[in-house]
């Protein structure tokens, strides 16, 4: 009986000592590193963007049955990855937005971005009454995210709905407010169109929204809409597709009102894309492309002895991503990401060419 | 217990404390054995007394190492934003603007309406429970589902209100002739209060339970009703553990996230009125912490965190201050 008090007393101590070292390792902060990069060459750890989980969730899948690579993808979010990517505790992360400045000098070594799917953000309403699609300009979208136009039979709204009856709703804004991909492809289109939008709010992954609710995820967003008559938000096509939205038809710089779908985002991405992939789709000058559309990328370092990776991890990764770029593009329409555009792909294609190891080429 | 031990040493002298003296003689072995056990009883008392010291130790080492954390990770906005802070009207991570104030006008806003509205409630089951029905099928039918208030999880109340309470409010506000958007600090409010009713309904039961029955046999005695003996009675008894627990919903309704973020309609406006849309401390930590892509940003919320946790101290240090004052009356 006494030792077994003894011993519980020793177990206790020890347990205590324990969290006690635990805590005081704790107390370094965030700055502690943890090397999670594995050194098991067939393991692979990314992260980043939600908007990319479900189809990279897919394309690892059956990149496994195929090579038998496992990849670890945790979705925490674009600006999650970029940050695990800095701390170098993953070997690639995955963003719906480039690199700004600020993350870029963040960074100890060049990273690049490789282009792997795009998507695209959609306006969604809730007009019971109106029965036919309706039609957007930039305009009028950034007036009413503005909070300038705040009826749904403004003159502005009535005069490229020529058809249409709309009612005298009040309009309620919705937007999302967490931060994510989405908000800021939509913040950087309308930043894009709108001179107002951009000195008075500007493009990011949260902005200082002037009007409007702010709903969780693109859930939080679509609820809100479809609970309030006379709602308007945005959401991915992926989830306005798979919940049966109405959403309107956009107008692009050409001036054609598009409607948006897995073809007319390919098509926004078929345009003259620069070598170092970063670039933003929106407000693109295909003219049969839907305009508040966005590029998904793949970021990792251009330079990739680090962390003592080996060349046959490297060599595996860049094949990885190789193979998302082509034979991993089929899964992409079946789960409502648009496909890359045959320039898209080239670009990619070139900038995988560029990744080296210990200063030697990795791919021929 | 002793004496099984006793017993024990007696009957298997090859036990492992017996085994050293198990050649002396009998009468000296006992005395041995007993010097021996109370060395031993001796070690484990300082053992388990410094085992305490430490546990306590490391509770207030735990919460100095948060606050330390906070600070030290909110430095760079403390550095850039300064105490203005505090009461800038606007939070833009486009442009590095941090201000707290509407963030902490909605917390404050939300828990104190919330509060508000429970106490009614939370003092009548209390009251019920402890004094009109203290036992019986229906006072455990009542008191078990007060208690699984406080079980649910906070999601399932964000889901519920947003489904039912939203659609309700925006009908009510419709009524009376605000914009009738239903998301907003009301709609939170009424979430949380009904979240934090048990915390004050459990403490106040046991309270009033526990409220001597000749103090109140005495004033039954003197030809006092039920309304004179809780009012003149059992309220002046119990006012420091009701008013604790109240301040343990307070506590739990400024910390809240997940439900109010579900239902408060997250926008960095100032509130105009308590139907308007806002947001609060805990909410904007909670949606804007994973993609805050810049140093500053990150920080500006880090110091978010750390002005909830002084609202949080400085609410708790007041409440205590008040519980005493009460009591020493």
């Amino acid at each position: 009986m006494k030792t077994l008090k003894s011993l519980a007393i020793v177990a206790l101590t020890v347990a205590i000592a324990g969290s006690m070292m635990v805590t005081g390792c704790g107390g370094s902060g965030s700055t502690s590193k943890t090397d999670s990069t594995s050194n098991n060459d067939n393991a692979m750890i990314g992260a980043g963007s939600t908007f990319d989980n479900p189809l990279f969730s897919k394309m690892f899948s059956e990149y496994n049955k195929l090579n038998g690579l496992k990849v670890n993808y945790q979705s925490i979010g674009s600006g999650g990855g970029i940050q695990q990517l800095t701390s170098k505790t993953v070997d690639f992360g995955a963003s719906d937005a480039p690199l700004n400045g600020k993350q870029d000098s963040a960074l100890s070594a060049p990273a690049i971005h490789i282009p792997v799917t795009a998507g695209a953000v959609v306006i969604t309403y809730n007009l019971p009454d109106v029965k036919d699609t309706l039609m957007l300009t930039p305009d009028v979208l950034s007036k009413i995210y503005l909070g300038e136009i705040k009826k749904w039979n403004d003159p502005k709204i009535q005069a490229i709905n020529k058809n249409t009856k709309l009612p005298a709703t009040d309009i309620v804004v919705a937007h999302r407010s967490d931060g994510s991909g989405t908000t800021n492809i939509f913040t950087t289109y309308l930043t894009k169109v709108s001179k107002d939008w951009e000195s008075k709010v500007g493009k990011g992954s949260s902005v200082n929204w002037p009007v409007g609710l702010g709903g969780k995820g693109n859930e939080g967003v679509a609820g809100s809409v479809k609970q309030t008559p006379g709602g308007i938000g945005y959401v991915e096509l992926a989830y306005a597709i798979q919940n049966n939205m109405a959403y309107a038809k956009m107008q692009n710089k050409a001036g054609n009102f598009i409607t948006p779908s897995i073809a007319s985002v390919t098509a926004a991405a078929n345009i003259d894309i620069p070598a170092d992939a970063k670039v933003s789709l929106t407000n693109t000058e295909a003219a049969d492309g839907y305009p508040i559309s966005g590029l998904s990328w793949v970021l990792i370092y251009k330079e990739q002895k680090y962390n003592d990776r080996t060349a046959d991890k490297v060599t595996k990764m860049l094949k990885l991503i190789q193979w998302m770029v082509h034979d991993g593009q089929q899964y992409s329409a079946p789960l409502n990401y648009a496909p890359l555009s045959p320039k898209a792909i080239s670009v990619a294609d070139a900038q995988l060419k560029t990744v080296t190891y210990d200063g030697k080429p990795v791919l021929q | 217990m002793e004496s099984s031990v006793d017993t024990n040493l007696a009957t298997r002298p090859n036990d492992n404390l017996g085994r050293v003296v198990s050649l002396k003689p009998e009468g000296t072995v006992s005395t041995t054995k007993r010097i021996k056990r109370s060395f031993r009883q001796i070690r484990a008392e300082k053992v388990f007394r410094r085992t305490l010291i430490i546990v306590a130790l490391v509770m207030v080492a735990l919460v100095l190492g948060i606050m330390l954390t906070l600070v030290y990770e909110s430095t760079l906005s403390i550095k850039s934003s300064g105490i203005g802070y505090l009461w800038g009207k606007t939070w833009d991570p486009v442009r590095d603007i941090f201000g707290a104030y509407p963030f902490i006008l909605g917390t404050l806003l939300t828990s104190f309406l919330a509060l508000f509205i429970s106490i009614p409630f939370s003092f009548a089951v209390a009251v019920f429970l402890g004094e009109y029905y203290p036992e019986g099928w229906f006072s455990n039918l009542l008191k078990n589902t007060v208690e699984l208030i406080a079980a649910v999880p906070s999601v399932i109340y964000g889901f519920w209100a947003l489904a039912v309470l939203v659609p309700i409010v925006r009908s009510f506000e419709s009524k009376i002739g605000v914009e009738p958007v239903g998301l907003g600090i009301f709609s939170s409010a009424l979430i949380l209060a009904v979240m934090i009713i048990p915390y004050a309904a459990s403490l106040g039961r046991s309270m009033i339970h526990m409220v001597p029955s000749n103090l109140k046999e005495a004033a039954y005695s003197l030809g006092a009703t039920r309304w004179e003996v809780i009012r003149a009675v059992i309220f002046p008894y119990t006012k420091s553990g009701l008013f604790a627990g109240v301040l343990l919903s307070l506590g739990r309704a400024l910390g809240e996230t997940m439900a109010v973020t579900m239902v408060i309609g997250n926008t960095s406006l100032i509130p105009k009125s308590i139907f308007a849309p806002g947001n609060t401390m805990a909410s904007v930590i909670a949606n804007e912490f994973t993609e805050a892509d810049h140093p500053v940003y990150l920080s500006a919320l880090i110091e978010l965190g750390l002005v909830l946790f002084l609202v949080t101290v400085v609410i708790n240090m007041i409440g205590k201050k008040m519980v005493s004052r009460f009591t020493n009356e």
